[in-house]
């Protein structure tokens, strides 16, 4: 085995910032999900061998993250679940730069999503990766993707009581006056 | 009535395309925190030290 090329030592690198925020969003903790990140490196680089060239290597990335957790996930059962998660502090620390009740909201009720849909939404709406690719990583069919994703947007307006665009305000209160005041 | 249009999607069991594009803004506005933040110097460190390891002929 040889020193990693620079090809694949960036590629590798380019894909942490998206692997650390889909961690976040399956342990729910920034500092589990960095670990999560890290363990997945040191086994793709113990495997680069089976990386196939050309591939993509993030979506390889993902899926060792993915399995990783689950195995994880499996063995820490019956540990108490932090699903309000200390990424909400991370958050808070930024207020200024969005809504925060907006995101408090938006925090809670991904939460409350059952986790193949929230993964499935994540891959697709904030990882990037197409419906194929997702599948790939989650191991399942593309039609099974689709229908998580549309459930979990559905579930998401629901929760978070949007039925247009306008609905989802800057805040709360805007919120609030345009729904007492009959909107448009 | 706004209400009608989303029973009406409701029944076809798909949202509005605006619905779908706030959501997907939202949904990467709320991890934009964490991809700003780029790549930590402990997974830079990590792949650093793995080449290094390499170099000095372990394999």
């Amino acid at each position: 085995m040889a020193v990693l090329e620079p090809s694949v030592r960036e590629a590798m690198l380019s894909a942490v910032p998206s692997l650390r925020a889909f961690a976040i969003s399956l342990s729910g903790n920034v500092d589990r999900a960095d670990d999560l990140v890290q363990e997945t490196l040191l086994r793709a680089m113990a495997n680069i061998d089976s990386f196939q060239p050309g591939t993509n290597m993030s979506a390889w990335l993902f899926t060792i993250l993915r399995n990783l957790f689950r195995s994880e996930y499996r063995k820490r059962r019956r540990e108490v679940e932090d699903a309000d998660g200390s990424y909400a502090d991370t958050l808070t620390s930024h207020p200024e730069q969005h809504g925060r009740i907006e995101f408090e909201e938006f925090r809670k009720a991904l939460s409350q999503l059952p986790p193949d849909q929230r993964e499935a939404l994540i891959l697709v709406g904030a990882s990037g990766f197409s419906y194929e690719e997702a599948a790939g990583i989650c191991a399942c069919a593309v039609g099974t993707i689709k229908s998580r994703v549309n459930r979990a947007r559905t579930r998401l307006s629901e929760l978070l009581a949007i039925d247009s665009a306008d609905d989802f305000g800057p805040d709360q209160s805007t919120r609030a006056v345009l729904s007492a005041g009959g909107r448009r | 009535m706004m209400q009608t249009d989303l029973q009406t999607r409701k029944r076809r069991g798909r949202l509005g395309r605006d619905v779908q594009t706030k959501l997907g803004k939202t949904l990467q506005a709320y991890f934009d925190d964490v991809i700003k933040e780029g790549v930590p110097d402990r997974f830079k460190d990590l792949l650093q030290q793995y080449d290094e390891r390499k170099d000095k002929g372990t394999s």
